[in-house]
């Protein structure tokens, strides 16, 4: 047995030696190129398969639509590609799917994006449609009242997923007045209202080659890049972007209960609190933090005790949900709905722990490993590549980020583990949001506004 | 126009060869016991995928233990000889890699994936797993609860996948691809730990079983050593052939399911032949005709222009063992009739069997399925899937015949199928209807 270890051990440094050297003259993940007409352009040439993926973020998300037109970032993104001043919704369609390619937009909370995926024999084209329908988007009366349409019968739809609705409640409880407490895809009221002045108005003060962020990845040089972007959104003008104020987010004060009645099997619990926003500093310690609780798939402490031990569930799970101006921390669980109230006690009990005791050393340890370890297979295929290119600019983190973060991640204290976890989960003071068969489950209401006693 | 159309299909032809060349580096080697080992080196990324491809599914389950293949594979992972209860992920992930596994009806499979450097550890846990489990009947109680939690999730509250688990039971009446994979509820509850010993010991050999490695590393070094970890596992008596073959369906069947439900969905399945017949071919095409995209057939007259179904596609099960199906489905807008939508889905099936298609859309369905094979190179994870796939169910050297036998599809071939296949006699419909209980407030 220890004969064996032997022999992996030694694989193990040949391989790494191997891999540091190779690593050593590999070139940089991408380059950051700021176009004439101030767009951020973010390029990896990867040339193994004749093929290009773009992806772009527009920071025109849920933050930036005015709080009585929820929905009007989502449903802007939308139209995108339902048809531009000379190209209906179907023959967009039917021009990128005849070269097998594929084009699409959405809305979410702090950023549209668009993506773009084509084999290389086509970029032109591809980037023809995508500077057509970033420029030019039409904005039909029929294709929005369609998408209106289509939009509510999505959200009555939503409502035989219960782990939707326990979310969506649990973020409209989490952060009430900010846009991200709002439905990202509006709701029938404000969708109702919706006119196609707001939209044409929305996406011409948001959707500005100063406010985007473009990642493309594959079988393309600087030079083949570049000199087409200035070609195909050359006419994309830079214009002065609207301030906007957020509110701002407050902790709950005191425990807030929610049961939501649904003739179902399992209670769908979701229990957390305020997180923080992607760029504050304890970001990193939170996260390893959330890896011993409950990030850590089948290692975390969450399966171990709720699933493992006690089979009470096939999925727990815990995550820290960064965004831009603010974020959550929730744990997840769904068990039968009589064993409710014991998932609720053991998460909490592990809640408990984790701001008590520090974590052991082959915990931490365990972590970084992982968390370190990992990071080549955040990045294994061109998709992921410019997901996360895109990223890096959105959150100010630097190209350089994956040479940081390995550093940034071993340096972390258990103290630092224990002070994260002190300062962002609350035993008491959480929102917990249940849907299932609540007289099963035995979970009482105690609404927002009313003090515990 | 033509012009450009004809300049696209050179370009396509190109590409196509790139695509080709994507399975010629596959290394195939029989291990003395029966073991079958598929290598492919991709050095563009530091980063290797190990995937182990047992051949058992539902498939091969019988009333009463149905749902046993999945419980075993939750069992895979509750400890063996070397490695006991929890280790095998903890191992996996304080390596850096991530690791999980998959049963279908057909097969069931383990993956890891790490740093190239690490995929040496793949190797000790699968070679201890294969024959070391351990099946401690305490592991196997709570286990078990697991998995009744998992059929809760996935199945119970999920409206529209407790529709298909009762399509697939009407549509096979006695082929086992009418058990679902997870198991009935009180098939799980009456296991025990001690019906699985002799399940794992039939299934659980090397002659049965395949590896695929793709990634970073190199076949040279690999190949000896999984001859060093599992060359020694005794080689297995064959397993027992499954020979149930579900006669032809005289007459269509129906099925209503009532359940807690906001829209009404209605699923049409049809019997087809698999990846080993040459009507598969003209099967994808269509598929993809009626269902590709935004420009598809299903999304332009149901979803966009008719606007009554929110959703609406097909479905093609061709990479499978035995003859499978192949579905249609639509979910209705809400206020509209599901029989209006069923209708038009037969509508748009009924087109293929009179008016030939479209050069154009022919075309562009080629395009997709060429554009996605190449683009599908990217992702070592999902080649190595391929590989076990179709190794697991006929052969992987059939993956290097899909593209021509694609290319070589008239509209000709497309009409003769729909008519062969499309028939009212041979369909299965099933139609959810949802219904409200009272929400006490």
């Amino acid at each position: 047995m220890k004969n064996k270890i032997g022999a992996i051990s030694l694989f193990l440094i040949i391989h790494l030696s191997l891999l540091i050297g190779a690593t050593a003259h590999a070139a940089p993940l991408g380059k950051r190129i700021v176009l004439e007409n101030g767009m951020v352009l973010l390029l990896s040439e990867r040339h193994t398969i004749p093929s290009v993926t773009i992806n772009m973020l527009i920071k025109a998300g849920q933050v930036a639509e005015p709080s009585d037109k929820a929905g009007l970032a989502h449903i802007t993104a939308g139209l995108l590609t339902e048809g531009t001043k000379k190209r209906s919704s179907s023959q967009i369609a039917e021009e990128i799917e005849f070269v097998g390619g594929g084009i699409g937009a959405s809305g979410g909370d702090d950023t549209a994006s668009v993506n773009l995926t084509v084999l290389k024999k086509d970029l032109d084209l591809g980037l023809d449609i995508l500077s057509d329908i970033l420029l030019n988007p039409a904005f039909p009366e029929a294709e929005i009242k369609r998408k209106v349409k289509e939009t509510k019968a999505g959200i009555e739809k939503e409502k035989d997923d219960p782990s939707a609705i326990a979310g969506k409640e649990f973020a409209r409880l989490l952060f009430g007045e900010h846009p991200y407490g709002r439905l990202t895809e509006g709701t029938p009221e404000s969708l109702d209202k919706m006119t196609r002045e707001d939209i044409v108005k929305f996406h011409a003060a948001y959707y500005a080659p100063n406010n985007a962020i473009m990642a493309v990845v594959g079988d393309v040089t600087e030079e083949e890049i570049v000199s087409r972007l200035n070609k195909y959104l050359g006419g994309w003008s830079q214009r002065e972007l609207p301030k906007r104020i957020l509110p701002v987010v407050k902790p709950p004060k005191h425990k807030i209960v929610k049961p939501m009645d649904k003739k179902i099997t399992q209670a769908n619990i979701v229990l957390g609190n305020i997180g923080l926003e992607r760029e504050n500093p304890d970001y990193y310690a939170a996260y390893v933090m959330n890896y011993i609780l409950g990030g850590g798939g089948f290692t975390s402490r969450l399966m171990d005790n709720i699933r493992d031990t006690k089979g009470l569930a096939y999925d727990v799970h815990s995550y820290f949900s960064p965004m831009k101006y603010s974020g959550s921390f929730n744990i997840g669980v769904q068990t039968k709905n009589e064993s409710a109230k014991t998932a609720i006690e053991e998460a909490l009990k592990e809640v408990e722990r984790i701001r008590k005791e520090t974590v052991s050393d082959k915990e931490l340890e365990d972590a970084k490993a992982y968390l370190t370890g990992s990071f080549p297979l955040k990045l294994d295929t061109n998709s992921k590549i410019a997901g996360m290119l895109a990223a890096f600019e959105f959150f100010n983190l630097g190209l350089d980020y994956p040479e940081k973060y390995p550093k940034i991640i071993n340096s972390l204290t258990k103290d630092d583990v224990l002070k994260a976890a002190k300062k962002y989960l609350s035993p008491d003071n959480y929102i917990l949001v249940v849907v299932g068969d609540i007289e099963k489950a035995g979970v009482k209401e105690i609404p927002a506004g009313v003090p515990k006693l | 126009m033509k012009k450009s159309i004809l300049a696209l299909l050179i370009f396509v032809s190109v590409s196509v060869s790139a695509f080709a060349a994507g399975w010629d580096g596959v290394k195939e080697h029989t291990l003395d016991n029966g073991l079958k080992v598929l290598l492919l080196e991709e050095h563009k990324a530091p980063v290797a995928t190990f995937q182990i491809w047992y051949r058992v599914g539902s498939r091969n389950e019988k009333p009463g233990n149905t749902g046993m293949s999945h419980l075993l594979e939750h069992m895979m992972f509750k400890g063996a000889k070397k490695y006991g209860p929890k280790s095998f992920s903890q191992t996996v992930q304080k390596n850096g890699g991530n690791d999980n596994a998959f049963t279908s009806k057909d097969y069931t499979a383990y993956f890891e994936t790490f740093s190239s450097d690490r995929i040496w550890l793949s190797l000790d846990i699968e070679s201890d797993r294969m024959r070391g489990l351990l099946l401690d009947p305490k592991e196997f109680l709570s286990e078990r609860d697991v998995v009744k939690e998992e059929r809760r999730l996935n199945h119970e509250d999920d409206p529209e996948s407790a529709m298909f688990e009762k399509m697939m039971e009407v549509s096979f009446l006695n082929h086992p691809y009418r058990i679902p994979t997870i198991g009935w509820m009180n098939d799980l509850t009456n296991m025990k730990v001690e019906d699985f010993k002799a399940y794992y010991d039939t299934y659980y050999i090397p002659n049965n079983a395949t590896i695929v490695v793709v990634g970073d590393f190199d076949s040279e070094k690999m190949l000896p050593e999984i001859k060093k970890y599992f060359g020694g596992i005794p080689k297995g008596p064959e397993p027992p052939k499954m020979t149930v073959v579900e006669p032809e369906q005289k007459g269509e069947r129906r099925l209503n399911l009532k359940k807690e439900a906001e829209l009404p969905v209605v699923v049409a399945g049809y019997h087809v032949p698999d990846l080993e017949d040459e009507d598969s071919y003209p099967l994808a095409v269509l598929e993809l005709i009626l269902s590709g995209g935004k420009s598809s057939r299903l999304y332009k007259t149901l979803i966009y222009e008719k606007q009554i179904a929110l959703y609406a596609g097909g479905d093609y099960s061709m990479v499978s063992t035995d003859p499978n199906m192949f579905y249609l489905y639509a979910g209705a807008m809400p206020g509209k009739p599901i029989d209006e939508v069923e209708k038009a889905l037969y509508a748009e099936i009924d087109r293929f069997k009179v008016e030939p298609v479209a050069g154009k859309e022919l075309t562009k369905a080629k395009n997709q399925i060429e554009s996605s094979f190449i683009m599908g190179q990217d992702s070592n994870f999902n080649r190595a899937m391929l590989l076990g796939q179709y190794e697991s169910v006929a052969s992987w050297k059939l993956l290097d015949r899909y593209v021509d036998g694609i290319r070589k599809v008239t509209a000709e071939d497309v009409m003769k199928v729909a008519k062969r296949y499309f028939t009212e006699d041979n369909r299965t419909v099933g139609v959810l209807v949802p219904v409200k209980e009272e929400v006490k407030k």
